[in-house]
């Protein structure tokens, strides 16, 4: 019997939490990537090592189809891990946990594609793979250059599985709705279909624009706030909001294309004014 | 002698690398092993996904001895000139030779065993790699493409020492990643190859295409179907693989509704696999993938679990074809409004508006013999599918999805044909449309964008085209021509000029238009060139051509190049070049512009400043003759020579001048060339710088004219040779 949901997490916890990374729990704020938390992004800067692993939930208003197709969601979860520096034997950790969760790498066909990642929002980017399993991408390998538009020293090795692509796969189900949450006749769909309904109507239909529109510039100017207090980690957590509310404004359609690289710039800018004060306030500038 | 073996060990280098890195490790370690003066055989580079090996032959056991010798100071020299000398060469006085009153260092140098000059060699090839992109990892400072963990470096059967940012050489590497994960140890280059084939690596990417090649192939036919082949996929999938082995999967055959580009290119970008088609060419509901493992169940569950991916991304893709589907492409096109084409040229419907009309005009001026109606319609729905879903997804298909969307609802086949091509040709070698539905928006599209920024003085400069512009040009050209297109480039620019001038807020553009026109003829002329240079059309003769001025009829004026292309390499062309250059080179030296008011040549005619204007005389019949003769210098005319030429220049201007009016350019070839005779004989026998001052003048104006009637087919001046 094949994993299920809840189990492959369980397992990537002990099997991460094992290699000695702290196993911790996700981010209390929305965002569109397990590399916002700032267990990633903050900890990446400067030069003390850190390890850790944690499953964060992951809000794409724009991907939302109202539960119905089979493959995309407005809200799902991946499963990052980080490690700095990064391990001589990284890609042998990650082959590890995948044959860990059920995955025979003489019977699946596992590839290294290359896949520069970039975040435009974040001012950070690194180089490495898109992992594939017999074609289906599991997981994002990235060895991060620069973060906030700093540069790495040393560099931190990422790994981001998509959690309900992995378990899809592992469980055989064509339908995400479909995946065995647990042991005991939960469905994926039982716990999260209506979420999905209502989530994609508030986010295309609903969501007051006007209130978002106040709202990003609200953040905006509360990180700067923070930024003038001295205080990285608030002053973060509102570049975060921000970059949530804009994705929820595209997805609205109300961000011409114009206008679009303006927000995304007004962001990177809070992340990588956080990101500074960061270093500042841990004293690795000097 | 011995050989001499490199391996690079990384994690997974991106496949579309490896070509260049190949090329760049031979590169590399030639100029190295050169500068250290180590002779070297035949060098061979292999790239897999986690190695770049290089192989060289017959490598010397050490650079060559060397003995050179430096001139010092003369003996006679202030002590401080020699002692200057010494501490240059690091010698003592006694090790120096004194000849002729000059001192001489003699510095012998012993040849460097090969292992140390090998040594430096893996060095500098680390560090001095020009990867397109670069990282580092870890805690260390080096670069490599992706982290580097082992060097293979076996001069013969020794070991090269080399360490580099903590990785030390050695004779150890690694197989397969999961049929031979263990360590291996390498002789040399004598067994390199066939160790690692033992564990599954397959070190020459040559082999590893062949395998892909001809396994996919044989794996679609097993399956009753012909592989699409695509070698631009062979090359990928033998660089993502040290152990290829293609596998045939199957798709649901309900998934042929959506276009068969998308499924191709579904297959392709995303998942590197190729298509298959069944005995008609359509397309069928299999394809091959190229795993990296001889698999324990032999592919089953590999081959599974891609068609399970291949499902999803075709229902996706489903999915957005058949919403694409219930919304007319009208429709669509209403919302190309809110799309900015660029933002001093506005919209995608500005210029959705723009295309329509020149194409229209295209077609009822009769430039192409196209329904107008038809055109306009293509035009105007062109670019709906930019804002369809399955353009969003597939930027790529623009163009092809609205075919496939116009055709759907309804539309007439030339104006869905027109809607797919009017892109094309998109690139070197790309189809040229030919229907004239989708001539006419083809071509009004390329001329737009290249108008239009010209219009707002975004023209291409040097390196930089960042709307590609030269593209369009040429693309434009390759229309007109491979259609025989009888197009006034001048009109129609002008044309398209003023469209955009129509829709500017800023007054000034119409007044720019004139600027831009002219300009913009040069730009075509430049394109022109380069576009013909391949076509073996010398860029002169265009030049020659381009320069008689006037001429915007791009068939009109490659049909007279290429007369003149075929004369001008015949003996008579190149003779009669010669002797135009020199009546050019005398005229220009003697500053000879000639007669005062008479041109000889017709086309300039005689200046009418006003009614009152003396030579209203000249049109009188009955001195018509008289004046032809002063004009052409006839009387007086004393040498057979001169006399010779002039009736040659009688018979052969009208002759040319016809000829060219009916576009018959050979003919006005063959009407110059009646010229060679009478023009070398004058030269020969005449003497123009003749005492008489009329005389002289008489020959110089009879040069001239020879020149100019010359000139009434092509500025020979222009031409080389």
């Amino acid at each position: 019997m094949s994993l299920s949901f809840q189990d492959l997490i369980l397992t990537l916890h002990r099997y991460w939490g094992a290699q000695g990374c702290v196993v911790l729990q996700p981010y209390d704020m929305e965002m569109g990537a397990g590399t916002f938390h700032p267990a990633t992004v903050l900890r990446a800067l400067g030069p003390e090592a850190w390890k850790a692993a944690y499953v964060q939930p992951c809000r794409r208003p724009t991907d939302g189809r109202y539960g119905e197709n089979p493959n995309r969601l407005g809200h799902y979860y991946q499963y990052q891990v980080v490690l700095k520096p990064s391990p001589d034997n990284l890609q042998d950790l990650y082959l590890g946990s995948l044959v860990e969760i059920g995955i025979d790498p003489l019977k699946h066909d596992i590839r290294f594609v290359e896949d520069d990642w970039e975040s435009p929002t974040l001012g950070a980017w690194g180089l490495g793979w898109e992992v594939w399993c017999d074609g289906m991408e599991v997981t994002q390998f990235t060895y991060f250059q620069q973060v906030g538009g700093f540069e790495c020293r040393p560099v931190t090795g990422e790994l981001t599985y998509g959690l309900e692509r992995l378990a899809m796969y592992i469980q055989g189900v064509d339908n995400v709705f479909d995946l065995r949450f647990n042991e005991a006749g939960v469905t994926y769909g039982d716990v999260f279909l209506e979420n999905e309904r209502e989530m994609s109507a508030y986010n295309f239909e609903v969501a007051d624009t006007n209130a978002l529109f106040d709202l990003f510039r609200k953040a905006a100017a509360e990180c700067e706030r923070c930024l003038d207090a001295r205080l990285p980690i608030p002053a973060y957590e509102q570049a975060i909001k921000a970059s949530h509310v804009f994705n929820t404004l595209q997805a609205r359609g109300v961000i011409s294309v114009a206008e679009r690289q303006a927000y995304i710039g007004r962001v990177r800018d809070l992340a990588k004014g956080a990101c500074g004060a960061w270093i500042e306030a841990k004293g690795y500038a000097a | 002698m011995a050989d001499f073996l490199l391996e690079l060990l990384s994690e997974e280098i991106p496949a579309r690398m490896q070509a260049r890195a190949r090329n760049d490790l031979a590169r590399l370690f030639a100029e190295c092993t050169g500068e250290g003066g180590l002779e070297t055989g035949a060098i061979d580079t292999f790239s897999t996904p986690r190695r770049l090996v290089l192989i060289a032959r017959d490598v010397a056991a050490a650079s060559k001895a060397s003995r050179e010798e430096l001139k010092g100071p003369r003996s006679s020299a202030p002590p401080a000139a020699l002692e200057g000398f010494l501490r240059k060469t690091g010698l003592l006085r006694e090790q120096l030779e004194e000849r002729d009153g000059v001192y001489f260092a003699v510095i012998e140098r012993a040849g460097r065993p090969a292992a140390e000059i090998l040594s430096d060699t893996v060095k500098r090839i680390v560090t001095d790699f020009p990867w397109p992109k670069s990282m580092r990892w870890a805690s260390g400072s080096m670069r490599w493409v992706r982290p580097l963990h082992g060097i293979v470096a076996i001069f013969g059967e020794e070991i090269v020492d080399a360490e580099i940012g903590g990785v030390t050489s050695g004779a150890t590497t690694f197989g397969h990643r999961f049929h031979h994960p263990g360590p291996i140890t390498i002789g040399g280059v004598a067994d390199y190859i066939e160790k690692l084939r033992a564990c599954h690596v397959i070190v020459d990417q040559e082999e590893r295409e062949r395998i892909v090649r001809e396994g996919a192939a044989q794996a679609a036919a097993g399956a009753g179907f012909a592989l699409l082949s695509d070698e631009g996929l062979v090359v990928e999938n033998a660089g993502l693989t040290e152990w290829p082995v293609p596998l045939i999967g199957r798709f649901d055959a309900e998934f042929l509704d959506v276009p068969r580009e998308v499924i191709v290119l579904t297959m392709r970008t995303n998942q590197k696999y190729f298509a298959c088609a069944n005995d008609e060419g359509l397309l069928a509901p299999a394809f091959v993938c190229v795993a990296n493992i001889a698999a324990n169940d032999q592919g089953q569950a590999i081959a599974e679990g891609n068609h399970r991916v291949l499902a999803a991304r075709l229902s996706d893709a489903r999915f957005f074809w058949e919403q694409d589907l219930k919304v007319p492409l009208e429709e669509r096109a209403g919302k190309l409004g809110g799309i900015v084409f660029h933002e001093k040229l506005g919209t995608i419907a500005d210029k959705v508006e723009r295309v329509a009309r020149l194409a229209r005009w295209l077609a009822e001026s009769g430039v192409v013999k196209a329904n107008a109606d038809q055109v306009e319609r293509a035009a105007r729905l062109a670019k709906a599918d930019l804002v369809t879903g399955m353009v969003g997804e597939f930027p790529e298909l623009q163009g092809v999805i609205g075919g496939y969307l116009a055709e759907a609802q309804g539309e007439p086949r030339v104006v869905a044909d027109a809607i797919r091509d009017h892109y094309r040709p998109a690139g070197q070698g790309d189809e040229v449309p030919t229907a004239p539905v989708s001539v006419a928006v083809a071509l009004a599209d390329k001329l737009d964008t290249i108008c239009a920024f010209f219009s707002v003085d975004l023209k291409p400069t040097g390196s930089k085209d960042p709307f590609a512009l030269r593209r369009a040009a040429i693309a434009s050209i390759e229309i007109i021509v491979r259609n025989g297109l009888r197009i006034g480039l001048n009109e129609a620019m002008r044309g398209a000029l003023a469209n955009r001038a129509a829709q500017s807020e800023d007054p000034a553009a119409i007044h720019r238009l004139d600027g831009n026109a002219t300009e913009l003829l040069d730009f075509f002329a430049d394109r022109l060139k380069v576009q013909q240079r391949d076509a073996g059309v010398r860029h002169d003769l265009i030049d020659s051509v381009f320069a008689l001025g006037g001429e915007d009829d791009l068939v009109r004026l490659l049909a007279r190049v290429a007369a003149l292309q075929n004369f001008v390499e015949t003996d008579d062309g190149t003779d009669l070049l010669t002797a135009y250059k020199r009546a050019a080179n005398i005229l220009k030296k003697e500053s000879w512009t000639g007669p005062v008011v008479m041109s000889s040549s017709a086309a300039e005619g005689i200046p009418q400043t006003a009614e009152e204007d003396p030579l209203v005389l000249v049109d009188d019949p009955i001195l018509k003759d008289a004046v032809a003769e002063m004009a052409s210098g006839t009387a007086g005319a004393d040498l057979p020579q001169e006399r010779k030429l002039i009736l040659a220049l009688d018979a052969a201007e009208p002759k040319a001048s016809a000829a060219v009016g009916n576009e018959n350019f050979t003919g006005a070839m063959a009407a110059l060339a009646t010229l060679r005779g009478p023009i070398d004989d004058f030269f020969d026998h005449v003497t123009v710088n003749d005492p008489d001052p009329a005389t002289r003048e008489r020959r110089l104006n009879l040069l001239m004219r020879f020149r100019d009637a010359v000139n009434g087919v092509a500025d020979f001046s222009r031409i080389e040779g």
